[in-house]
Order: structure tokens, then C-alpha cells, then sequence
């Protein structure tokens, strides 16, 4: 399992470019025997078809991750760029990113402390002043390696360490993907739709278009949500703990949980003594609010694995939150052929 | 009216929980209307059939006003058993200080905040909490849960006829609409009215409704600020100078034949009005004429003071005056 999610957090893809990790998406949901295909925005679709009934339950995970785009290359051959999605601003010094295609690597810069003014010092770097650095002198030798346009992403390997954490970048919403794959492994009496959606981080783009066409009955969104049980933060600003099972969401700034998919995911955890936590603050938005809103409407749902320092390269995971999540849905999914 | 609006106001229904109060208009309206029904979302949308027979189709009209109101909702519960709580919907720290608030089940409590703050400005929600009166996080667990949602406890007063209250938006348009299906005479439309869920937190019933109506028109009827209090942004809207009619908002430019309609309307039968643009803010329409392939979309305002404080105020004669405008309209054979 670890082997999956290292693949797919490794792999680049910034919205609008999920290129890389749709191929590892498609190559997997396959192996599980799922009818996969690719509509015209992006979306990776993998049908299971039902044993009984037509009934469509959708699934959807984000392939997409924040990062960056290329938008001018200086004489020197340094690349000025834009963030796609939200990026914190501070974390973006000396971080290593890949760029285009090839995976082209730099480093962002900026000019070093020495060089500094005191007030400098105190201040946020804004990312107008930082460049991708890519070791080469000239514009020209840049305009070879990389094109305007073209994206950059985190480079950040999946480290397992402590107490069955894991570290990696775009763990939002690669965990999310992960769960998918490991749901399509089985078989239901409904129609499972697993659909992992491009441009989650720019507005739900690939989400809205994936509702529309598949037009389902029903909408799970798996996320990887953020979770803020750090010093500094008071509690009831924590959002998720880390370690306490999955985050059943009763309402987020893009949709208001169906009341009844709500208490039917808290229900099943209590029936099998599955760990689980309520988001104890209310902040973000993802996939669900436009999959609820489709059409004339579908009950819609949502379920989180914490991670801690999301956005960032380094994010953190519980893996027994992962795997919890992974029981709570199966047992989910098992009930929803009784209902 | 007043009784009317001081039932719907009463009721409990902060977005996402609207099952009271749709319970409580469906029992106002169920007699008057030929078909009612609840869908997926929440809305409750009710139908009066066409007086039109032969092969021509009905003018289909969507007339929307949204059932939900703005809250707070329990994220947090401290071990001392204070509730931490978010918005739903536009909520001022300002407007909730030291207010009354009343929770589905009945449970009240008072809404404060953290004393140490030393600059008010830097008040956020985040800063406030919940006092059910409970000694602590157990005594507090027994009576709400997290996900729980309060709204203001302030029952509707009148002073003249002018009324006070919480939760006139939108109950103020949901009056108006249960009032106009209960006095419209037949119509050669095809009139679909719609009580919408979640519009407080983004337009969001409006929105699948208009898919699954599919209206040829649309008018929703909900509150506007006015710019008639001392000193206050300039804003040519007075409190019972008559309905307004929309021109624009943040959330949709008013479709001119529909607009026109109203006005037009209005001046025939003597019906006093205003015409309003409101700088920020959204209602329905905003949603509904973007549904589909587009629908030709309007609004027809109630002026309101103090909009989403505990005391909000409107004008009897504006509502009146509004039901007035709304059958006009719809009494009357529509040319789009």
C-alpha cells in the first residue's frame, strides 16, 4: 500500500498537467478490472458495473496537486513563475521543483542572507521576487530545457518514518486516489464510479464536468484535509488530529453534508468500532460542492484523511488514518447495498 | 401578514436545516396549490397548474424565495463546556455579541467572547463562543454535538407597521410568496414556486431546482439594504417606499424584459416601487439564470434594515405591496 501512495505522491501533476499521475492512475485502476476510461476535461473514470441494481454511487478523489507555472525567462536564464492552487508564500525558499515534461530540476531562490537588509530579513518573501533557478546562464540555454507555460512542481520523495507517519508532498488528495483504488478492488450490487478529477485546486473544474456526465445518485469525496493539532493552534482550531481516524465532514465552505449520508458514515464507524473524528472547525472547499450541486442535486458526502503541513512538499499523514479510512468506506459501501 | 410573518420567522432553519420550516410552509400552502414536492436538495417546490388548455404550452414562471437562514454551527466543545462555533452564511462577530441563541432542539445560550482581545476590530468568530450553561464538556455533550447549528432566539415584534425580527431574510420573501399563492387568481402560466435550501451559503438550492423546473422565467423575492438611516451608505432604497425591483447585484444583472415586465406592471396597477442596484451581495436569480441554457431572470426586493443582525426590519406596506406586484405578474399572460 505504501508502494501506491509513494508512487503516486511522487508523481508530478500540478492542475492542468496531470499527465504523470493520471498514467500511474489509469495503469492501477486497471489491474483492479474496472471498465477505465478518460473524459475530455481529464477525469480518469473506472466503472465497477453493479451485480444488482443500476444504482450509481460516484467516488472522487483529486488527481491534481498545487504548483507552479512557468511565466518568463529572464536574459540570465532564470524562470519567474506562478503559483496554480493555494501556496503558502514562506515555504517556498530553497525548495527543490521539477519543471515540464523531462523533469527539468531547480531550486527557488533568492538573494542569500548576506545579502539582505536588516528589514528585509523580517519580511515574507513575495514569490515576484523569487526565481527557478535551473543551473544554466542564458536564455537560450533555458529556452531548450523549458518552454513558457509549462509547469513546475514540488520534488519530494515519500519517506516513512516515526510512528507509522509518512511524509510526502500531495498527499491532497493522492491519499484520496489511493483509497479509490483500493475500493475498486471489490465489487458491489450498485454501480461504483471512482472518479479521480483533474483542477480540484483551481476551482473544481474537473469535478463539475466528471457530476454532469456520469450523472450519479450519489457522491462520496475522498480528500486529504488539513489538520492543525500543532503548538500555537488552539484546539478548537485544530480542524483534524492527527492518529484519530478518518474526518466525517458536516459541512465545509463549499457544501453542507446530505444529513443522511452524514449520519449513516457516523453510524457505520460506531457499528464497527472503527476510529473516526467530526472537522472540528469549518474551512475549504473541495469536489463535493459542485458534485452536490449538479443536475438537480445529489446527496453528497465527505471523508478526510488529516494531513498535517498541507500544500507544502512535506506533508504528513497518519498511515492507520489512511488505512482506517479505507475500512470505514468498504464497510460504507457494503451497508449501501442493504439501503 | 403580520401573523404570517411572525410564524415563519419563528421558526428554526439556518441552511442545511431547513426541514422545520419547510414543514411549516408546505401546512401554509398545501391547500392552495395542485401539486407539492420536496427534492433532493431540500427545496420545496409547489405548482399551480395553467388555466390554458388546447396545444399551446404554459408559460413556465419560477418564483423562488429561500426558507434558510444564516447561523452558527458547533465545531468545538471545550472541556469547561463552551461551544466553539463557525458561520453559516454571512454572520458579523458584531451582530452575535452577548445575543440569545436558540439551537434545533430547543437548547438556548449566549454568545460571547474572549475578554483579553484588547482591540474590538480584531474580533473574528474564532475569538467567540457559545454559553449553554453547562458546567462542563460532558453536561454540555448531552444537550448539542458538534455539526449542531443555533440561529437568533428573538421573537418578531411590531412597532406601528413596521416589524422587527430575525430571519425576515428571508422569511420576509417566503411570506410574500405563501401570501400570493394563497390570493392568486388563475393564471395562463404555468406557476412554479420554489422555497429554497442553502442560499446563505451560496446560492446553492436555487441552483438544482432551476435545473429540474427548467423555467422559461424566474423572479425571487428576498431582502435588499436600504440607504434611508442616519449617515448610512448612499443607497437609494427607503424602507416603505415599495417593492423594489431589481436592476442589478453581485450575483446576476436583472434580465431587461423581465425587469421591464415588473415595471410595467407595477405602473398599471398603481403599485408604489422602487428600483434598486445593490452594491454586494446575491440572491437566487444569481443562480437560476445561469441554469441550463440561461432563463430569463429577475428580483423583486423587500427594503430591510440591519440585515442579518437579530433585528432586522421591514414595512407592512412594502410587503403588501409586493404580494400585490408579484400577482400582478403572474395573473397576467406572459410575452418573453
Amino acid at each position: 500500500m505504501v508502494e501506491v501512495l509513494k508512487r503516486l505522491t511522487e508523481a508530478r501533476g500540478v492542475a492542468g498537467n496531470e499527465d504523470e499521475v493520471r498514467e500511474i492512475i489509469l495503469e492501477l485502476a486497471a489491474q483492479t478490472g474496472a471498465e477505465v476510461s478518460v473524459d475530455r476535461m481529464g477525469n480518469v473514470i473506472a466503472r465497477k458495473p453493479g451485480l444488482k441494481t443500476g444504482k450509481k454511487v460516484m467516488l472522487a478523489a483529486h488527481m491534481d496537486e498545487v504548483g507552479f507555472i512557468i511565466s518568463y525567462i529572464t536574459d540570465s536564464g532564470m524562470l519567474k513563475f506562478h503559483t496554480v492552487g493555494g501556496i503558502d508564500q514562506r515555504l517556498l525558499l530553497s525548495k527543490r521543483v521539477r519543471i515540464g515534461k523531462k523533469g527539468i530540476p531547480g531550486v527557488m531562490g533568492v538573494k542569500a542572507i548576506h545579502l539582505q537588509e536588516k528589514d528585509e530579513r523580517n519580511k515574507v518573501i513575495d514569490q515576484k521576487q523569487m526565481v527557478i533557478d535551473i543551473g544554466v546562464h542564458s536564455k537560450e540555454e533555458a529556452q531548450k530545457l523549458v518552454e513558457l507555460g509549462d509547469y513546475a512542481c514540488f520534488d519530494s520523495n515519500l519517506v516513512v518514518f516515526g510512528d507509522n507517519k509518512v511524509k510526502a508532498k500531495a498527499l491532497d488528495d493522492r491519499v484520496g486516489c489511493a483509497v479509490l483504488l483500493e475500493l475498486l478492488k471489490d465489487t458491489y450490487d450498485f454501480d461504483l464510479i471512482a472518479c479521480f478529477t483533474v483542477q480540484e485546486e483551481i476551482g473544481s473544474r474537473g469535478g463539475e464536468v466528471a457530476a454532469w456526465h456520469l450523472k450519479p445518485d450519489m457522491g462520496i469525496v475522498l480528500e486529504g484535509t488539513a489538520c492543525a493539532d500543532i503548538p500555537d493552534v488552539p484546539e478548537h482550531m485544530h480542524i483534524t488530529k492527527m492518529g484519530r481516524g478518518p474526518a466525517i465532514s458536516y459541512m465545509d465552505r463549499s457544501s453542507i453534508a446530505d444529513p443522511e449520508l452524514f449520519r449513516q458514515m457516523v453510524k457505520t464507524a460506531r457499528e464497527h468500532s472503527i476510529p473516526y473524528q467530526l472537522k472540528e472547525n469549518i474551512a475549504g472547499g473541495n469536489d463535493a460542492g459542485v458534485i452536490h450541486k449538479s443536475r438537480s442535486g445529489v446527496p453528497t458526502v465527505v471523508v478526510s484523511v488529516p494531513c498535517r503541513y498541507i500544500h507544502s512538499p512535506s506533508s504528513m499523514m497518519d498511515l492507520n488514518d489512511f488505512n482506517n479510512t479505507i475500512r470505514l468506506m468498504k464497510e460504507f459501501l457494503k451497508g449501501c447495498e442493504s439501503r | 401578514m403580520k401573523e404570517l410573518l411572525a410564524n415563519l420567522t419563528g421558526v428554526y432553519g439556518p441552511s442545511g436545516k431547513e426541514d422545520s420550516i419547510r414543514s411549516a410552509i408546505e401546512k401554509e400552502i398545501k391547500d392552495h396549490v395542485d401539486e407539492i414536492r420536496t427534492d433532493t436538495m431540500g427545496n420545496l417546490i409547489a405548482v399551480k397548474k395553467s388555466t390554458l388548455s388546447g396545444d399551446k404550452p404554459p408559460v413556465r414562471v419560477m418564483t423562488a424565495a429561500h426558507m434558510d437562514q444564516i447561523g452558527l454551527i458547533i465545531t468545538n466543545i471545550d472541556e469547561n463546556g463552551f461551544l466553539r462555533f463557525s458561520n453559516i452564511g454571512g454572520v458579523s462577530p458584531f451582530n452575535v455579541i452577548n445575543r440569545r441563541v436558540v439551537f434545533e432542539n430547543g437548547i438556548t445560550g449566549t454568545v460571547s467572547y474572549e475578554t483579553e482581545l484588547e482591540n474590538m476590530k480584531d474580533l473574528k468568530l474564532n475569538k467567540m463562543y457559545i454559553d449553554i450553561g453547562a458546567a462542563n464538556r460532558e453536561e454540555a455533550e448531552k444537550q448539542v454535538s458538534i455539526g449542531d447549528a443555533a440561529v437568533y432566539y428573538a421573537p418578531m415584534a411590531a412597532a406601528g407597521n413596521r416589524y422587527f425580527g430575525c430571519a425576515m431574510d428571508d422569511r420576509a420573501g417566503c411570506a410574500v410568496l405563501v401570501q400570493a399563492i394563497k390570493t392568486i387568481k388563475d393564471s395562463p402560466n404555468e406557476l412554479i414556486f420554489v422555497f429554497t435550501v442553502q442560499e446563505e451559503v451560496g446560492l446553492r438550492g436555487a441552483k438544482t431546482s432551476a435545473y429540474s423546473v427548467n423555467p422559461a422565467m424566474a423572479i425571487s423575492l428576498d431582502v435588499t439594504l436600504t440607504g434611508d438611516t442616519p449617515k448610512s451608505r448612499p443607497m437609494a432604497v427607503r424602507l416603505g417606499a415599495g417593492p423594489a425591483v431589481k436592476i442589478k447585484d453581485s450575483s446576476l444583472i436583472c434580465h431587461p424584459r423581465v425587469k421591464n415586465l415588473m415595471i410595467d406592471r407595477a405602473e398599471e396597477a398603481g403599485i408604489p416601487y422602487q428600483l434598486e442596484v445593490l452594491e454586494a451581495g446575491g440572491t437566487d436569480s444569481g443562480s437560476i439564470h445561469l441554469s441550463r441554457e440561461g432563463v430569463p431572470s429577475g428580483v423583486i426586493s423587500i427594503p430591510c434594515r440591519y440585515i442579518h443582525s437579530a433585528r432586522e426590519m421591514v414595512d407592512k406596506n412594502d410587503l403588501e405591496n409586493a404580494v400585490k406586484l408579484l400577482n400582478s405578474i403572474l395573473e397576467n399572460e406572459i410575452v418573453l
